[in-house]
């Protein structure tokens, strides 16, 4: 098996019809340092790609028993994987050494996240590296109103590129930044238009990158902290993020817990909170303070999907607090803290007892 | 595979620390898998108790979740547990339910 850093990652572009994925894919593999990546394409579309490594997937999808959307493995997408990689070790390909895999513009890119999570062949020798929604400046705005797939797509993001904006007016793209900036807090935004952007601002710092990931957890914290109530009129122990509510629905919020967390208390809350409510938690980011632990252990999922969790060397600032970003739909901040509170005394009522 | 009882080995979950020292330093250290997986069940009984069902180790591979009528289900993980847990007792187990916060925090 591959080991974490010898992993080839994988980087999903996602984004609604016509948003300029396949540009922005261009732009991309323009540059050197992605000269060597393979690239799985669902639709040829209207922009042609010129490429070495380019193969096409048929979407094909294997619903598992649970049914839920997100935990579909895409049976296309791993016969494709697979094949890829062996041709790969035998040789009858370049040694790529990144995937592109592009989605289609309706597609739900949580299935894809998950089929790379969940494959045993494809996990031990790919990781995922930055997902990346591409939005139009100018029809952006509608899309979001009137797609959930455009929403979906831009909760699952860890890199927005926003396209466009150079045939946008400046009041259209600052109302689309501050949509995007409050939907999903802890995703960059990179405007992309005309290729005049770095690669590296979309692919690097993921968190499965030893050098750069505790910027990416930086980056989550102060992405959340930006919309923050500065009152703190929530009380002592937690930020108010849900100012930023964007619609009746769908909200992000900050939980901090100031005691040291039970790690397997907090296992059997979250299991059962995404069990019972994985379909509107659409993504959970956090840097956690474990009892016993020397260094602050990181945990990041999309809906019913939790990554490995990772550490980091040390705390990304002077705060030590467990501190975890939600982004919901019709989810309540107070419940959710109460219920993790809860949680975590009955572990600390059990350790006393022993 | 286990060559004594033929048991598959499960698959890693996201949930255990035990032996992962990289990830948990002490944490990870101080408990084997098996009293990670004993300190699961107590902390998860306190919580299925309140459904009237009961979770045990079995074998340190996997979990036996039975409920008071003695129907009885094998689980793998955490994951796993809670679908199981909402059909063996026949209703929906929300750690947002207002009576069961207030019952963990009666237990707690």
């Amino acid at each position: 098996m591959a080991s974490g850093d010898s992993k080839i990652p994988v980087n999903v572009i996602t984004g609604f019809l016509g948003s300029g994925k396949t540009t922005l894919l261009r732009h991309l593999l323009a540059s050197p340092r992605l000269a060597n990546t393979a690239v799985l394409i669902n639709e040829f579309g209207e922009v042609g790609l010129d490429h070495l490594l380019l193969e096409r997937l048929d979407e094909e999808t294997i619903v598992l028993q649970s049914g839920c959307v997100c935990c579909t493995i895409r049976s296309d997408l791993v016969t494709a994987v697979r094949d890829l990689f062996s041709r790969r070790e035998l040789g009858v390909i370049p040694p790529f050494d990144r995937l592109a895999v592009e989605t289609t513009g309706l597609a739900d890119p949580a299935p894809i996240v998950f089929t790379f999570m969940a494959d045993p062949v494809i996990r031990h020798h790919f990781r995922l590296g930055n997902t990346i929604a591409t939005v139009d400046a100018i029809n952006g705005l509608l899309h979001l109103d009137q797609n959930p797939e455009s929403m979906k797509q831009i909760l699952v993001a860890d890199r927005i590129a926003l396209t466009k904006t150079d045939i946008c007016d400046t009041e259209q793209t600052a109302a689309i930044k501050a949509r995007l900036g409050r939907l999903n807090p802890s995703a960059p935004l990179v405007e992309t238009a005309g290729g005049d952007f770095d690669p590296e601002d979309l692919l690097a710092a993921d968190l499965h990158d030893p050098a750069r990931k505790a910027e990416e957890v930086r980056r989550w914290l102060s992405g959340a902290e930006a919309l923050a109530d500065p009152t703190g009129e929530a009380g002592h122990t937690h930020r108010r993020l849900d100012v930023n509510r964007h619609s009746a629905r769908i909200h992000a919020f900050c939980v901090t817990h100031d005691r040291p967390l039970d790690w397997t208390a907090f296992g059997v809350w979250l299991t059962m909170l995404l069990n019972r409510h994985g379909e509107n938690v659409l993504r959970v980011k956090g840097i956690l303070n474990v009892l016993d632990a020397p260094t602050p252990v990181v945990i990041h999922g999309v809906q019913h999907l939790i990554h490995p969790p990772t550490h980091l060397d040390s705390w990304p600032d002077g705060d030590r607090r467990s501190r975890i970003v939600f982004i919901v739909r019709d989810l309540d901040r107070a419940t959710l803290e109460r219920s993790l509170a809860a949680f975590n005394c009955l572990a600390e009522a059990g350790s006393k007892a022993a | 595979m286990c060559g004594l009882c033929g048991v598959l080995g499960a698959e890693d979950h996201w949930t255990d620390a035990a032996g992962s020292t990289r990830i948990f330093g002490n944490a990870g250290a101080s408990r084997t898998r098996r009293q990670e997986r004993l300190r699961r069940v107590a902390i998860g009984n306190k919580i299925l108790a309140h459904y009237g069902l009961k979770l045990s180790d079995w074998q340190g591979s996997a979990y036996i979740l039975r409920n008071r009528t003695g129907r009885q289900e094998i689980v793998h993980n955490l994951a796993a547990l809670w679908p199981t847990a909402e059909a063996l007792a026949g209703r929906r187990c929300d750690p947002l339910d207002p009576e069961v916060i207030a019952a963990m925090n009666r237990s707690g």
